[in-house]
């Protein structure tokens, strides 16, 4: 495929508007909001399903189309959802924890990154060009499709919400720190950050900074520490510590 | 080395364009002065591939860089902020 074309929402968008909280101390007033409030979560909630159907009831349509004109057999079609919801980001936290590991692999990667996600086996002949960029000390890069949502889906899944919406693409380009704080991260001062654009062909893989205390990590452990959103730019990997504490809170919740 | 229009470190100006229909170049660079940095190669014209063509000839697709501060009439970064972004060949300008 030469271009992923997807855009998203189109010409379908609701805007439920401001839903102003006023407080008082007046017990009335206060039922009044409860009142009001629920009303309101009943609206959003009608609407979501409105508009879930209504993909739902355009996309069978769609499909029933392609089946009657034997463009697409039921079987395909089947097939090209599964491969979609089969693609992950946990297919590029494994090739940042082999970078981690391997100098040479990391030099491969930065230099042709489809190449290196070959002998991975991660196939990318979907994209027209990988390109890997690496985070250091005085240099960061975060990923942005302002024009639409591009992003390497065949090496982390389909893209978050945010990453799609009008908010991130337009504040990332015109206030690229306040995003990541936004985010809940703080780029350091001093180093420079670069905005990549991915507006055409290429589509981009950060390499992330190898958290410090992982110098006699496996490779099986520093794909844990390996976030989505480390790969996109906007946020750390895992340090050992934070790792440490959601393997506790999962241990709790099961 | 393939020859190609326009080298890395050259100055250039993205052109001020505004052609109906689909193109891939962002309305905050148009008019604006970057720096080529990477040269990708060679790929389909997506102004033509949009509607149903077949995208040739290939265009020669750069990586131009930015101050971000350029780019804005406020304040969007550190000095030392940049942004890069994919231009294809018919978009630049030699400044």
């Amino acid at each position: 495929m030469a271009h992923s074309h997807d855009h998203h929402n189109g010409g379908h968008v609701h805007h439920h508007g401001d839903h102003p909280h006023t407080y008082s101390q007046d017990p009335s007033a206060h039922n009044a909001r409860m009142q009001s409030d629920d009303a309101y979560r009943e609206g959003a909630v009608k609407q979501v399903e409105h508009d879930l159907d209504y993909y739902q009831v355009r996309m069978m349509a769609l499909m029933n189309v392609l089946r009657e004109k034997g463009l697409l057999t039921t079987d395909e079609m089947r097939r090209a959802v599964e491969e979609i919801y089969g693609q992950s980001p946990a297919i590029g936290s494994r090739i940042i924890a082999r970078a981690w590991v391997d100098e040479g692999f990391k030099e491969r990667l930065l230099a042709d990154a489809d190449a290196a996600c070959g002998e991975m086996g991660v196939d990318t002949t979907g994209i027209n060009r990988v390109v890997a960029l690496e985070n250091t000390d005085t240099t960061r890069y975060m990923v942005v499709c302002t024009l639409c949502s591009c992003y390497p889906r065949q090496i982390l899944g389909q893209p978050p919400t945010w990453y799609k919406s009008f908010p991130y693409r337009s504040k990332a380009v015109t206030d690229p720190r306040g995003t990541l704080k936004d985010m809940g991260f703080d780029a350091p001062d001093d180093v420079e950050l670069i905005v990549i654009d991915s507006n055409a062909d290429c589509r981009y893989l950060i390499i992330p900074q190898r958290p410090a205390g992982t110098e006699d990590w496996t490779e099986a452990q520093l794909f844990q520490l390996v976030t989505r959103d480390s790969m996109i730019g906007v946020g750390d990997p895992l340090t050992p510590e934070q790792l440490e504490e959601a393997v506790q809170a999962s241990g709790q919740a099961t | 080395m393939e020859e190609t229009t326009f080298r890395v470190g050259d100055r250039v100006r993205i052109k001020e364009m505004y052609p109906d229909g689909h193109h891939r170049t962002t309305y905050f660079v148009k008019g604006k002065t970057g720096v080529v940095n990477r040269y990708f190669g060679k790929y389909k014209n997506p102004e033509n591939l949009a509607y149903g063509g077949d995208g040739l000839p290939l265009r020669e697709l750069y990586w131009v860089e930015f101050d971000i501060n350029d780019l804005w009439d406020h304040e969007a970064g550190k000095k030392q902020d940049k942004l890069y972004i994919e231009i294809y060949e018919h978009w630049l300008e030699p400044v």
